[in-house]
């Protein structure tokens, strides 16, 4: 009971849940109205912000490979460490809304063509330079430069131009695209100064925290930035600390230990054990990332719609979710898109296991004779025993699995985007958009189920364009609709983001769509003296 | 006794170069057939066809593997090891650190296993087959037959989870206070001396019962000596030379097998630096790694030769 009151007056504090609504439940779990409000003070308390301290997070994802040059990040480590030292144009807040960084105000005109950002004044970057909008044009143009291996090409593609003018940056776009200011929170898009053009690995931004150690692979350090424009809200820790642990016995222990504060990626399997450990909490984020089974349209025998209607109706989503993810996680309607999104189309009808249609399907088809299903451990935790729990859901409905194990090196350049049906992930888009034409659309750079429809494409380039929510609401409905009955995707499930956090660390709220708070748990939270 | 064994030792030098610029070619051509494509595995799932070509043309993939091999093998010459092609750093440099962290771990981890193991090896032999032998024999097989993670494990949910009295991750950075350092590295090494012990302790044991067979220990025993001092002056020396094997081809592990180690307490060497530019296919990185590799183990080998011809007179003169 108290732990449940503990929870509810953290929300409150955070703001998800009104105090009207927090007594209420209090009432109701039999505690008086006293009793409640004293909570609610001392959860308040608990929530002002400390100053101080070495905030340190153990994760996975790092290598010795990594680069501060934000172009080139991949992986959890660079990512989390990114929104540490790095400033954003725009950035997200906890309830998935924009947060103005960089720029103070920005608008479009009304056919979503012509964006303006008004770059905040009087912003300094850790070398003691200005921000100007210079700075903000080099930085979008080194990264939507065709010659960039920038991890952010892919969505800078739409910019037919750009130009800074006074303290405004102008960007004109070749397609309207309502969802520009999403894409700006990007986590490749640091702002550097004169772009990073110069030396784009030297770590240098705006960000609450100056880098100080950077030793890819084992750890990175930042300490707090004087100049911080917004110090009220970020950058409470004196120190901040990234230690990479890619095991993940070794995370538990080191938090578990007192080592580190926050560890990310706590396997499904042994979260009940770590909510055991005293003074660790379970953060839970239910994010917009998934598990996936990717079939080439284009390719024999896939390229048969009843046949990939009758994988889809073979797949048992509820049994995955419970065996794979333990629950952590919900199921998928083979649509690439959740309710982490900001206009998810809901009332679609959820597709379940139905070995009777699947076998309809797979004989209307004419197929016969196995299907060759590739995986590894590479594709997600726990792929290979997926497959396997597939082929027995698929026998139900006599279709024939035959499982080929790959190995996990080298799974992303030899299989996946290659071989005609396997197992992979995605980590999701913060808009639908993003990841209907990172993924779906016939000219996307990774459209891994080779699904060509001139149809959706068009459907994608009007979305993008309408600034009315409910016929953009309406239109991606539809799309979701043509992807789930027509694609060559088989989607089981959305896998939570697990994360642990000890409860000497204060101001942790779940984020929406990524882990440890969407990146910025170290950033914003502080230790409670 | 100066020349013969100078000329013997220069020998083995010279070969042991020999055999460093074959193993140099052999990683060359290794790294060569390893499958996938470098810059595509570096832009992992974010490879497009333009960013992959941008990259393999930036990198000088497209230039002929011979011409390749001499390039790289004239900079290592030179002490050059080139840059990682994965973020750009200087080789030499990032593998300087890691090196340095190896043998740190290496040193103290043979600190304590090395002289552990000759006088429990020794103690063995004096009380042979009896409970003293038989516990030490038991104890240490029954380490080197846990696997090395079990044993990580063990120690950190012991001394760093429960007791708390060590680090349970190890990183260790420049700079670092040596108590700190010491403190960081006392699991891992701890873990490292477990899983060596054995092997040297037996091979110690076994080694000096070998020489107990011959007739001067007989000698020595009628002659009324005791037995402690029989091992330790008639036995021992003579058991020297391939108990020094046995440690030198444990120093070589402790240098480069410890990456099982590395991972469990996060501790920042060789081993770990490998296994990310492998999967990265950083070709550069691998070679130089394979490389210093295989120099300690040549080293270790000629190391473990001259000291046994120096320990053995009848090796110095053969026939």
């Amino acid at each position: 009971m108290s732990n449940e009151l503990d929870f509810l007056s953290r929300h409150v504090v955070a703001g998800r849940l009104s105090r009207r609504d927090f007594l209420g439940r209090a009432a109701a779990l039999g505690v008086t109205a006293t009793f409640a409000n004293s909570l609610l003070a001392g959860a308040a308390r608990a929530q002002s912000p400390v100053r101080g301290g070495t905030l340190k997070a153990g994760l996975v994802g790092g290598e010795s490979t990594n680069s501060l040059d934000p172009a080139s990040f991949l992986t959890q480590v660079p990512f989390l460490f990114g929104k540490c030292w790095g400033e954003y144009l725009l950035g997200t807040n906890p309830d998935g809304t924009l947060r103005h960084c960089i720029a103070e105000e920005y608008g479009a005109s009304d056919d979503a063509k012509v964006w303006t950002f008004k770059i905040r004044q009087g912003m300094e970057f850790h070398n003691a330079k200005t921000v100007t909008a210079e700075d903000v044009v080099a930085t979008l143009e080194r990264h939507s430069n065709e010659d960039s291996k920038s991890g952010a090409l892919g969505i800078m593609r739409g910019i037919e131009s750009m130009k800074a003018s006074g303290n405004e940056v102008i960007v004109t776009l070749k397609e309207p695209n309502a969802d520009l200011p999403y894409l700006m929170t990007d986590y490749h898009l640091i702002i550097q100064p004169n772009g990073g053009k110069d030396n784009p690995a030297e770590g240098v931004s705006a960000g609450p925290y100056k880098v100080v150690v950077d030793e890819p692979g084992v750890r990175h350090g930042g300490e707090r930035f004087a100049n911080y424009w917004d110090a009220d809200t970020m950058g409470f820790a004196d120190q901040v600390e990234v230690i990479v642990v890619n095991d993940s016995t070794a995370r538990t222990s080191a938090l578990q230990g007192g080592q580190v504060h926050m560890i990310n990626r706590v396997e499904p399997k042994i979260v009940e054990l770590v909510k055991r450990i005293a003074g660790v909490k379970i953060e839970n984020t239910k994010g917009p990332a998934h598990y996936v089974f990717v079939a080439h349209c284009n390719t024999a025998p896939f390229d048969n719609n009843d046949l990939r209607m009758a994988l889809k109706l073979a797949m048992d989503r509820q049994e995955m979710l419970d065996k794979i993810l333990l629950g952590y996680g919900s199921v998928g309607n083979d649509f690439p898109i959740n309710s982490a999104y900001p206009l998810f189309p809901e009332g679609i009808e959820q597709r379940t296991f139905d070995p009777d249609k699947a076998k309809f399907h797979y004989q209307k088809s004419g197929h016969d004779g196995p299907i060759l299903l590739r995986t590894s451990d590479a594709a997600f935790p726990g792929a290979v025993d997926a497959a396997q729990l597939y082929q027995q859901s698929c026998a139900k409905a006599g279709i024939q699995i035959e499982i080929k194990r790959e190995p996990a090196d080298g799974y992303w350049t030899e299989v996946w985007n290659k071989q005609p049906f396997c197992t992979s992930y995605w980590g999701g888009r913060p808009t639908q958009d993003s990841m209907y034409s990172t993924a779906y659309t016939s000219d996307a750079d990774w459209n891994d189920t080779r699904f060509f429809n001139e149809k959706f494409d068009k459907m994608v380039i009007a979305a993008r364009a309408e600034l009315d929510e409910t016929k953009r609401k309406q239109m991606y409905r539809d799309m979701a609709l043509i992807v789930r009955d027509e694609g060559g995707l088989i989607l089981p499930m959305f896998n939570d983001l697990i994360d642990a956090v000890s409860d000497k660390v204060g101001g942790f709220v779940t984020g929406k769509t990524h882990e440890l708070s969407d990146g910025y748990a170290l950033a914003k939270c502080w230790l409670n003296a | 006794m100066g020349g013969p064994i100078l000329k013997l030792v220069a020998q083995r030098i010279a070969l042991g170069v020999v055999l460093l610029f074959a193993v140099s070619a052999l990683i060359f051509a290794g790294t060569q057939i390893l499958p996938g494509d470098v810059a595509q595995t570096i832009l992992g799932q974010n490879a497009t066809p333009e960013a992959v070509a941008n990259l393999r043309e930036e990198l000088g993939l497209n230039d002929p593997a011979i011409i390749r091999y001499f390039r790289w093998l004239g900079g290592v010459l030179t002490g050059d090891l080139g840059t990682a092609l994965s973020n750009g750093q200087d080789i030499a440099t990032s593998l300087g650190g890691r090196l340095w962290n190896t043998l740190f771990l290496a040193f103290w981890a043979a600190a304590v296993s090395v002289p552990l193991a000759v006088i429990l090896g020794l103690l063995a032999v004096r009380y042979r087959n009896g409970a003293v032998d038989k516990t030490i024999s038991g104890l240490a097989l029954a380490s080197t037959s846990l696997p090395e993670f079990f044993i990580g494990y063990i120690l950190v949910f012991i001394f760093a989870v429960k007791l708390q009295w060590f680090p349970g991750i190890s990183t260790v950075y420049e700079g670092m206070p040596f108590a700190d350092r010491m403190k960081a590295v006392a699991l891992p090494a701890t873990a490292l001396t477990l899983v060596v012990l054995a092997h040297m302790m037996r091979m110690t044991r076994a080694a000096i019962l070998n020489v107990m067979q011959s007739a001067y220990i007989e000698t020595a025993e009628l002659k009324g000596l005791a037995p402690f001092d029989i091992i330790r002056k008639h036995a021992f020396p003579n058991a020297i030379a391939p108990i020094i094997n046995v440690v030198m081809l444990n120093l070589a592990f402790l240098i480069v097998g410890v990456v099982v180690i590395e991972v469990i307490f996060v501790y920042p060497g060789m081993g770990q630096y490998l296994v990310d530019h492998v999967s990265k296919r950083d070709v550069p990185v691998v070679q130089a790694v394979g490389l210093i590799f295989a120099a300690v183990y040549i080293g270790m080998n000629i190391v473990a030769d001259i000291a046994a011809i120096i320990a053995n007179p009848r090796l110095r003169h053969p026939k």
